[in-house]
Parts: structure tokens; sequence; C-alpha cells
């Protein structure tokens, strides 16, 4: 047998069974539209790249170094004590009964606050894959949103040790937050859809993002509590992160999530879903002249 | 059920929008009027045209060489028969399992080491988890890359690079191959090895359709020539018919 004679047994690759590919110019919304569903249904399929490509970021992100991707892990957690402490003293509140509600707003902060930036350069970055070989689009957004729950999975442990250490377990309630957390994945997905194809398009919407972002995080109750705000409470249901954020959060914290708002987180992602498929669409085509 | 490759494009005409950047810097502006290839779309966006009106039918065991200058529109077509660019403009219809060989890094990340870039080729191309050692092993042999299997491809040496790439693109056995001519600029000893390679798939009655500057590599190779001229087909048909206009006109070999 010849060394240099190329394996016969590789079995064909998944691409190769849908191995027809057509063009044709002036495609009616319907033909695009399938065109997106066949993307998203081959990006899905290949799950475990993304989560290869996932993970291998993380990795990169801290290759050589000893402590690995437990630096987010440390860094969040001695965030967390300080501010604690320091926003205990300044809100003049119990550090027993604060510090559990930051460590977990933070974190679940963190996670959305890290995923609208990263989304942003989702195709952006990808431009030597997207330019050298056909990809479902679908993946890369799927593995900026998987990088973020791996993300999220190692500041959680930041959660688990302050709950523990002032005892304050939310008991079988906690399972509540589980639906919360599937919608949160759901949002993430057709956000990170959505903006990367937007930013990759408009390289305006990135630093405008990141500014909204910002000021999100101070009209949103995260270092302080939804009570504080007193008479004007009424205005955080118009705060779409709001909503999502109590969806997760106040399960976890044994409390009760009212109906409003889950429904208008629910109907919040509705309509992210609608605008982000429609403009997905439209864009999935177009994405390798952006980028 | 392998269907038979083949590849079917008519009235193509891919146009790059300008969207950022200097689009419209006088520098560019101008320079680009000079070529004649600045134009406006239908919303009044600044246009580069990189293909204009480009049609052929290749079908199994065709061997097409593409020729022409530097930004003639060779590498925009290959990326068009892979898929990558979807024209407005015309249609495309390509059969088979494609693989394209366009950019040195090909998606490799030179931060892993080259066994984890074969993983993840493979991950890329689809292949079951069950395959991936097979595919390891069979380009590891190939590439002949020894210990540097374990080291960041950052510490390759462009030859390593081309030839790691080479074997894992050939690795997968495309029905149909996309070429651009960085691919051949490996050693001379690898070069031997990856003709062999090659003619071994191309035997198997695919389609090969490959970008270059060197004739030799054109007339070894390819039964066929396309002179791409300024996004435009110039001449089609038999190597030596083109190759001879070709040279005539751009007096180089």
């Amino acid at each position: 047998m010849n060394q240099h004679a190329p394996p016969a047994e590789l079995p064909l690759p998944l691409t190769a069974r849908h191995a027809v590919l057509e063009f044709k110019a002036d495609l009616s919304f319907g033909e695009r539209n399938r065109q997106a569903v066949e993307d998203l249904r081959a990006g899905l399929a290949l799950w475990r790249l993304s989560c290869a490509l996932a993970w291998l970021d993380i990795r990169l992100r801290y290759r050589g170094s000893m402590l690995g991707p437990f630096w987010l892990t440390l860094s969040t957690g001695i965030m967390v004590a300080m501010l604690g402490f320091l926003y205990a003293k300044l809100f003049k509140v119990d550090p027993r009964a604060y510090l559990p509600f930051l460590a977990l707003s933070q974190v679940l902060w963190a996670f959305m606050g890290t995923l609208v930036a990263e989304a942003c350069s989702t195709y952006i970055d990808m431009v030597g894959i997207i330019r050298s070989v056909r990809m479902p689009m679908s993946v890369f957004a799927a593995r900026t949103v998987v990088r973020n729950i791996l993300v999220l999975g190692h500041n959680v442990v930041v959660i688990v040790v302050v709950f523990a250490v002032f005892n304050t377990w939310p008991g079988w309630h906690a399972v509540l937050a589980i639906p919360g957390l599937l919608l949160w994945l759901i949002v993430s997905l057709s956000l990170t859809m959505l903006l990367g194809s937007l930013c990759a398009r408009f390289r305006d919407i990135a630093p405008i993002v990141n500014s909204l972002m910002q000021i999100a995080f101070f009209i949103t109750p995260v270092i302080w509590r939804p009570e504080q705000l007193g008479d004007y409470q009424f205005l955080l249901p118009f705060n779409p992160f709001y909503n999502l954020l109590e969806i997760v959060r106040a399960p976890l914290l044994g409390e009760h999530v009212a109906p409003s708002t889950w429904l208008i987180a629910l109907g919040f992602s509705a309509a992210l879903c609608v605008v982000s498929w429609m403009f997905f669409v439209r864009a999935r085509g177009r994405l390798a002249f952006w980028v | 059920m392998n269907t038979e490759a083949s590849i079917e494009i008519g009235g193509v005409s891919v146009s790059f929008p300008l969207y950022h950047g200097s689009a419209r810097s006088l520098k560019k502006t101008v320079a680009m009027a000079a070529t004649g290839r600045l134009g406006a779309d239908t919303h009044r966006r600044t246009v580069v045209r990189a293909l204009s009106d480009v049609g052929f039918t290749l079908s199994r065991g065709d061997r097409l060489g593409l020729v022409g200058s530097n930004g003639a529109g060779k590498t925009t077509l290959l990326r068009t028969l892979a898929g990558i660019y979807e024209p407005v403009v015309g249609h495309v219809r390509v059969q088979g399992s494609v693989t394209a060989l366009l950019d040195t890094s090909l998606g490799m990340n030179v931060d892993m080491n080259g066994r984890e870039n074969i993983l993840l080729r493979g991950l890329f191309n689809g292949l079951p988890r069950s395959a991936l050692p097979q595919l390891e092993r069979d380009v590891a042999e190939f590439a002949e890359l020894g210990d540097f299997l374990d080291l960041p491809v950052r510490m390759y040496s462009a030859g390593m690079v081309v030839r790691l790439g080479f074997a894992l693109a050939t690795a997968l056995r495309p029905q149909i191959l996309l070429m651009d001519e960085w691919f051949l600029a490996g050693d001379a000893n690898f070069l031997e090895k990856a003709k062999f390679r090659l003619e071994e798939m191309v035997r198997g009655a695919e389609i090969l359709v490959l970008s270059t500057h060197s004739m030799d590599i054109i007339r070894t190779w390819c039964t066929r020539v396309i002179w791409l001229d300024q996004g435009y087909i110039r001449a089609d048909g038999p190597t030596e018919e083109v190759l001879a206009q070709y040279l005539a006109e751009s007096g180089a070999d």
C-alpha cells in the first residue's frame, strides 16, 4: 500500500451530505428564509464544533497561566467581597443580607454585559474563517454564547461560596430559576446573532451598545435592591434587563417572581427573536462581504 | 449515494460594497476610476466589481486553471464556487462536497498546536468523533511534522504550515477541490508528494479548480484554462491555446 495515498475509509463529512449548493439572483423572502433555517439547523448540528471553539477560546485566553480560567472566579470573588462591604456601608444595610444578593446579581450581570459586548464582535473576529470556508453563520453565534456560559460556570463558584459563608440557601425554590435560564439561552443566541450582524455592517453600533450597557448597569437593580427605588419602582418593568434578571435572580434568592415580570420578559424575548430573525434572513448571505 | 460532482455558473457578477474605511477617500476614488472598475449600485453605494458576467460549466474529471493578473478576480471566483460569497447576480450551482484551499491559515489557530488544529478541522468538517484519531494519524504521517505536532502552529515554518494545511485538506477527499496558488509553495520534495496525493484525488474523477501565476503548474495539471481580466472572462479553452494568448499579451512566463 502506498503511504502517500489519502485514506479512503474516512467517512464523508456532514457537509457533503447536503452537497448541492445553489444560488440565484433576486431571492424571495421565503427562499431566503429557507436558507436561514438551513443555516440554523446546520449550525446546531455542529454543536460540538461550537463547544470546542468556545472551550478553546477560554483555554487560549489563559494559556500558560497557573490558575487558568479560575482567574475569572478569583477576580469576581475579590470584586464581590470588596464591593459588598463598601456598598453595605454606603447603603447602610447588613452585609450578611447584602453580600449574597450582590454576588448573585454581579455574576448574572457580568454574563449579560460580557455577552452583549462580545456579541458585537462575533462575526468580525471570525473574518479569517468566514472568508476561507463555508460555515453556517449560526456556529459562530453559538460559540460566543457557549463561551460566555463557560465563563458563567466558573463564576458560579463565587455565588456558592458566598451562599455557604452566609448560610443562605434558597432551597428547592431555586429550581424555579430553570425556566428563566432557558429563556436566557434563547435570548442570548438571538441577541448575539442580531448584534453580530448589525455590528459587522455598521461599525458604529459596537461603541454605542457598550455605552448603553454601562448606563443599563446603573439603572438596573444590580448593585441596589429594587425596593430602594421607593416610589419610582413602577418604572422598573419598563427596563427589559430588570425583568430578565429578576426571573433568574429572584428564585435563587428564595423570592417570588411576579407574573407580570415573566410576561414582560417573554414579550421582550419574543420581540427580540423576531427582529433578530428578520435581520438574519437578510444579512446571512451578505456577512462574508461585510466582515 | 454519491452524486456526481459538477459546477455550473452563469452570468455571475460579484461586487464588494465599500462600507468601511475610506470608501470616499479621494486617493482611492481616483485610483479606481482610473482602472474603470468603480461604480455605484442601485442604492448609490460605492461598489468594487470583482466578477462580471462569468459563466462556465465543469463536470467530472475537469481540471480548470485560472490565470490573470493580480486583482483579476481569481480568488473571488474560487470563493464564489466555495459558497463563501453568495452572488446577487447570476446563478451558481455546485454539486458535490467542496474543499477550498484559499487562505494560508485555513482557519488554523496559530496558538494551538498541530494536533489541536487537526481535531478542530475535523469538527469543522462535521466528522464524527470516531473518525478523528484516524484523521490525526493520516495528517501527521503525510505532513511529516514529527514532534512539531505538539508545538503551537505559530512556531512552524511557512513550509510546515503549508504541509499541514495540505494534509488536512486532502485527508478529507473532497469531490471538488478549489485551490489558490500559494498552496504550491512547499519545498521541492513536498511538491512531489503533494502532486502524487492530488493526482490521486483528481484521478478519482473529481473536479479541480486552480488559480496560479505559474505556467508550469498550469501546464502540468490543467486541461482547461480560463483567463480572467478585470473580472471578465477574456478567454476560455484548452490549456495551450489560452496560455498562448495570455502570454502573448502579458509577455511574462
